[in-house]
């Protein structure tokens, strides 16, 4: 085998380790034939309550909340006495423990998937648990995440929300898998925990366990049988110390600002140590609610965000949903092409009132504390819906109101845009997507949705001289935020804030404080003159180099 | 027939987190508990998955029944589950 492999770095750090490959789920033998029922009645059972056992074990053992209830509610499945009688009649038709229990688990998760919602999704949890009961009847080993005592860099195709949800950053130094893109659960996951990782590496299944590697979650390289010498570990979070505020090495000011959900996700010593919040998601709010938060509950959970930055900038997103991320009380249609349907700004067409107590929720809190509050819409596509926006934040007593700048057409007319509202904030992800019709969830287009793409660049470009010419500030809230080169790029660009995970803050930091403003001018210059994204990665990277 | 019937309380429902709470209490009990909406299918209050698939929202009224068992031991079920269903779990913080 080579002894290199090249994916798409998305999440910095390098880390180098043993290699683990994730459990694959057990393929069934030929069916044998039954001697006695009740023996294989009891296997199946055996098998069920081992599993329910085990995962039980695990939700105790488990600090994280989330974590802990999705065991939890695994735990509950595995113990169902449906599952245990129909496990028992498929061996009283013919088959034996381990097909009996793949048979029940596979009705039952068929039958929830047809009934769709929030059941469909209760099926892969199913599928999950009935690979475990095999792999036990079968004596092999547990599909999942290995736990073979040591820090290991684990390689998988994909992983699952579920997968991570148990995933132990103290164990797993980095993460590989074969599909999945810049945006995708993978990634997300490894920046919120600072862990290096690689997506999109179509031969990394073909590493063996066992074999030293090496991974650069930045350049997407990973070094096979790596010396001892290539093997020092810098995790992103634990060596790298950086307290803001973020600036250029010529003491240019960028702000550094972080992407959160709720008040719970600042740390604690949020007062001193963040410059303030980039991007303040409020669909946590709204999230499998049947109904619309009340005006007061909104109120409130802003407040909190708010009184935890005195006197610093918190920019709020209004409700971004559509039949992508659905909300049972905004009532949509299923639509067949989401991404480009009724979202972000879009449900206020419908549903005015919904965005109206929102706003006052927003004003009532910004009057309630001190921070600096900045309100801003998403999926805006033109002018005119700036303007009426603008309109109705401005008439509760809103100053300061902004765009986000996702579809390509709004960043064309960044300028127009800018008559109307006070700042623009670019979602690089959604910007990338609808910029290279490239669905965010689609793996196999992950080169299309690199954040590096020139064509992307140049509309980021475009924002940025329009912020220039009016005399406002664009910032930035994408994922393209927390690659450390690419940071120094938007910068370049004329980007006047970055808003990021918490764990990028203090390697964006770092990389910042050594190139002045000129040197980040000509990292852009270096990227947009480059042919593709993996061009433009390399050639403003050889120039960063350079310089430090 | 001993029967109790109760408003499901919690903001989402019978679902996630609540239905969880609701089958572990019913598995507790030592009388089996049914389940059902109106005159619709009965579930085993013990099934998370016969729970689910119920799909119990906010409001909704339903019915506690213990089948032929009758007694103390019955009625204290019902009312203990009863209990449960008419709280908001949802907005109870988790144990721990």
């Amino acid at each position: 085998m080579v002894d290199r492999l090249q994916g798409l770095g998305v999440s910095a750090g390098t880390a180098a380790g043993p290699a683990l490959r994730m459990g694959r789920p057990p393929q069934l033998p030929p069916p044998r034939s039954v001697t006695s029922s009740p023996t294989e009645q009891a296997a199946a059972r055996e098998a069920l309550d081992h599993v329910g056992h085990e995962l039980a074990e695990r939700a105790a053992r488990a600090t994280d909340p989330a974590a802990r209830a999705i065991l939890e509610a695994q735990a509950l499945i595995a113990k169902d006495p449906l599952l245990a009688e129909s496990c028992d009649s498929a061996v009283a038709a013919g088959l034996d423990a381990a097909h009996a229990v793949h048979c029940a688990f596979t009705q039952q998760a068929d039958g929830l998937r047809a009934a769709g919602g929030y059941l469909g999704e209760r099926a892969a949890d199913l599928e999950d648990l009935r690979d475990r009961a095999v792999a036990w009847l079968l004596g092999e080993p547990m599909p999942g995440i290995p736990d073979p005592g040591h820090p290991f860099v684990l390689i998988a195709d994909d992983l699952a929300p579920a997968d991570t949800a148990t995933l132990d950053p103290a164990r797993v130094l980095a993460l590989v898998t074969v599909r999945g893109g810049p945006t995708s659960h993978t990634a997300i996951l490894a920046r919120a925990l600072g862990l290096p990782a690689v997506v999109a590496c179509r031969e990394a299944l073909a590493i063996e366990d066992g074999t030293l590697i090496r991974v650069d979650g930045e350049t997407g390289t990973i070094t096979l049988n790596a010396t001892p010498d290539t093997t020092a570990i810098t995790h992103p979070t634990a060596t790298v110390t950086f307290t803001g505020p973020g600036r250029t090495a010529d003491g240019h000011r960028v702000p550094l600002l972080l992407n959160i959900g709720s008040a719970d996700d600042l740390p604690a010593d949020a007062a001193t140590n963040v410059e303030g919040v980039g991007l303040l998601r409020t669909e946590l709010l709204f999230l499998g609610r049947h109904d619309e938060p009340s005006l007061d509950e909104q109120r409130e959970a802003y407040t909190r965000v708010l009184r935890a930055l005195p006197g610093r900038r918190v920019v709020l997103r209004t409700l971004d949903a559509g039949a992508d991320k659905p909300l049972p009380f905004l009532s949509l249609t299923d639509e067949p092409n989401p991404a480009l349907g009724i979202r972000g700004l879009r449900t206020s067409r419908t549903r005015p009132e919904i965005l109206d107590t929102q706003l006052e929720a927003v004003a009532l809190a910004a009057q309630a504390a001190d921070a600096d509050l900045w309100v801003m819409a998403p999926m805006v596509s033109t002018a005119q819906e700036a303007a009426d926006f603008a309109t109705r934040a401005r008439a509760r007593g809103l100053s300061k109101v902004g765009a986000m700048i996702e579809v390509p057409a709004a960043a064309l007319r960044a300028g127009q845009i800018l008559e109307h509202v006070d700042f623009l904030s670019i979602g690089t992800n959604d910007l990338g997507q609808y910029a290279m019709a490239a669905d965010r969830q689609c793996g196999e287009l992950a080169d299309l949705l690199d954040p590096w793409q020139p064509a992307l660049l140049d509309l980021i470009a475009l924002c940025a001289r329009a912020g220039k010419g009016a005399g406002k500030p664009v910032g930035v809230c994408g994922e393209a935020a927390a690659d450390p080169t690419l940071a120094c790029v938007l910068v370049g660009l004329g980007i006047s804030s970055l808003s990021m995970s918490r764990a990028s803050v203090s390697r964006v930091g770092v990389r910042l404080r050594q190139h002045t403003l000129d040197y980040c001018s000509s990292l852009a210059d270096a990227a947009l003159a480059a042919p593709d994204a993996a061009a433009a990665r390399a050639a403003a990277s050889t120039l960063a180099t350079r310089n430090s | 027939m001993p029967e109790r019937t109760v408003t499901v309380a919690s903001a989402s429902g019978l679902h996630a987190r609540p239905a969880a709470l609701f089958v572990k209490a019913a598995a507790a009990q030592p009388v089996p508990v049914k389940l059902r909406i109106g005159d619709g299918p009965l579930a085993d209050a013990r099934s998370i998955l016969a729970v689910l698939a119920l799909r119990v929202e906010h409001g909704t009224t339903v019915t506690l029944s213990t089948g032929a068992e009758d007694g103390p031991a019955a009625h204290e079920a019902l009312a203990a589950l009863a209990d449960l269903l008419s709280r908001d779990l949802d907005a109870e913080p988790a144990n721990g």
